[in-house]
């Protein structure tokens, strides 16, 4: 792929990596008044080397599809396949996640964290030491793998966090807001390192956001989903080659992704804000 | 600031040492307390110095200190066993936590003569009542470490594939490791309360055994100079547990 290649336009002749056929997620007992439908009837194929985000109002059902599709629990309805293999658990080797929080595990250092998730994951020792080094160099934290992770910045450690999914060898990878705990300045940081690994290494992304600018920076697609019940309402493709550099935000093109967003957004996250209202009232 | 405040927790303890003993010279020295039920510091200190010298001090402090190492190492690795099986599921946790929790409410002691029934007068039967003992606050002290783990690291390590016991091994035990302690530093005292109350009710050996003996045969001295022994040894040991604990703490 040459660098002026429009990525989307190279992904959408791809095969299918992930494919969404008709999920729907209910919580509580069917019927009954404290029943929560946090997905209904969602459909959604990811191509090959696509970056997809999910993006919608807090409670919208995005981060219960991701862990749908990661296989960490069972929908109550429908399919997600990934490739030619139904999803009925993790799938290490083809699925790792990044989640909102660092998950890197405090007791033990950088090193051990990965060589814990390689073994796992059931990756060859040999294999080990050579991934931890590659990874942590790509996002710029090589010094730090003897360090624990407390002795480390939240940006840090989310650099980290993101190094060891990409270390995972996966060729998708789920992000559940990754950033979301980061200022803005880092935020738009590790936002560019992702975009360039992301044209370097051509993996599948599923990414839960509820930032539109991250989402724009980083999509080639973004569907916006519905306040609960959570729904596709619609797909923005943003046709802009990977890696984007920060230039691409300062863009009319940019602006405008971004305010078509926010405009099929905005009424979905009024809704939400009432939602929410309504459930304290409820509980009150 | 730090040292300051250490330095002030370290005299408030001293002073209490410090009044303690006054308290001990100025009841014995004054006539108030009579030697036969409290023999003054300096009489019970000699004995002391002579009793080290005997042959039958040191094989009583190992029939203790053997008898409380073996009822802890059975409690622990029972309570470690115990917790890791109930905590495998919600339901179990649910049917056992509790039903632990009211056994260790009975008092125990209540059932050490059946204790002696089955083991015998030997060191045995304290290893079993001690071990019984020991064995309830390390299980219910860790299921409650394992089950207040962190969902994220849980979530983490099943979508990395780990297995159970990977996850138990590598997540669980570490994430809960500090409160584990607590309860293994716990049932550590109760074994040596318990070997050393059951050996003071009904033994043939041990430093219980010497203390109710001195009792008996009205040596006061003796009988105090065996407790301060016991005493001091029971401040190191915690001393000495939560030096280690501070440092495993540090990550």
């Amino acid at each position: 792929m040459s660098e002026s290649t429009p990525f989307r336009a190279a992904a959408a002749g791809r095969p299918v990596a992930i494919s969404i056929r008709n999920v729907s997620q209910r919580f509580g007992d069917a019927g009954s008044p404290n029943e929560v439908v946090a997905v209904d009837d969602m459909s959604l194929d990811v191509r090959r080397g696509e970056f997809v985000c999910l993006l919608g109002p807090s409670g919208c059902g995005k981060s219960t599809l991701l862990n749908i599709v990661g296989g960490l629990f069972p929908a109550t309805d429908g399919v997600v396949m990934v490739g030619d293999k139904p999803v009925k658990g993790p799938l290490p080797r083809d699925i790792s996640f990044v989640f909102q929080e660092s998950t890197l595990f405090p007791w033990y250092t950088i090193r051990e964290n990965f060589d814990v998730a390689f073994k796992f994951q059931n990756v060859a020792k040999s294999e080990w030491a050579s991934r931890t080094k590659q990874a942590l160099e790509a996002v710029n934290m090589g010094a730090f793998i003897d360090h624990y992770p407390n002795q480390l910045s939240v940006g840090m450690r989310q650099r980290v966090n993101l190094a060891r999914g990409i270390a995972l060898g996966t060729d998708i990878i789920l992000m559940d807001e990754p950033f979301a705990a980061l200022d803005e300045q880092t935020r738009m940081v590790l936002g560019e390192d992702l975009s360039e690994l992301l044209a370097k290494t051509g993996k599948t992304i599923v990414f839960v956001t509820h930032s539109l600018a991250e989402a724009v920076f980083l999509s080639d697609r973004i569907f916006v989903m519905t306040a609960r019940p959570g729904r596709i309402k619609s797909i923005i493709e943003v046709d802009e080659p990977h890696p984007r550099s920060p230039d691409f935000m300062l863009t009319p093109k940019f602006s405008e992704l971004r305010n078509q967003a926010y405009a099929l957004l905005r009424d979905e996250v009024r809704q939400a804000i009432a939602l929410a209202r309504e459930a304290e009232a409820a509980h009150a | 600031m730090n040292d300051q405040a250490n330095f002030t927790t370290r005299s408030i303890q001293v002073a209490f040492l410090a009044i303690m003993a006054g308290v001990w010279y100025g009841l014995t020295k004054t006539g108030a307390v009579t030697p036969l039920f409290l023999p003054p510091m300096d009489i019970v200190y000699a004995t002391f110095m002579r009793l080290v010298q005997t042959g039958q001090f040191w094989s009583a402090v190992r029939v203790t200190l053997f008898t409380i190492a073996q009822a802890w190492i059975i409690a622990v690795v029972a309570g470690l066993l115990v917790a890791y099986l109930v905590t495998r599921s919600r339901h179990w946790t649910a049917v056992m936590e509790p039903l632990i929790a009211s056994t260790f409410a009975i008092p125990l002691t209540l059932l050490f003569p059946v204790f002696i029934l089955f083991f015998g007068i030997g060191p045995a039967s304290k290893v079993a009542y001690a071990a019984t003992y020991g064995f309830f606050p390390v299980a219910l002290i860790t299921i409650a470490g394992l089950n207040s783990v962190d969902e994220r690291y849980l979530r983490a390590a099943k979508s990395m594939g780990a297995s159970s016991f990977d996850t138990f091994r590598h997540v669980l035990f570490p994430a809960a490791f500090p409160v584990i302690l607590t309860g293994l530093r716990v049932s550590f005292f109760i074994s040596f309360a318990s070997v050393l109350g059951g050996e003071t009710l009904s033994s043939a050996a041990g430093v219980g055994k010497a203390i109710s003996l001195a009792a008996e045969l009205m040596e006061p001295a003796r009988m105090y100079a065996w407790i301060v022994f016991v005493i001091i040894t029971a401040v190191s040991l915690n001393f000495i547990v939560s030096a280690i604990e501070n440092r495993r703490r540090e990550y």
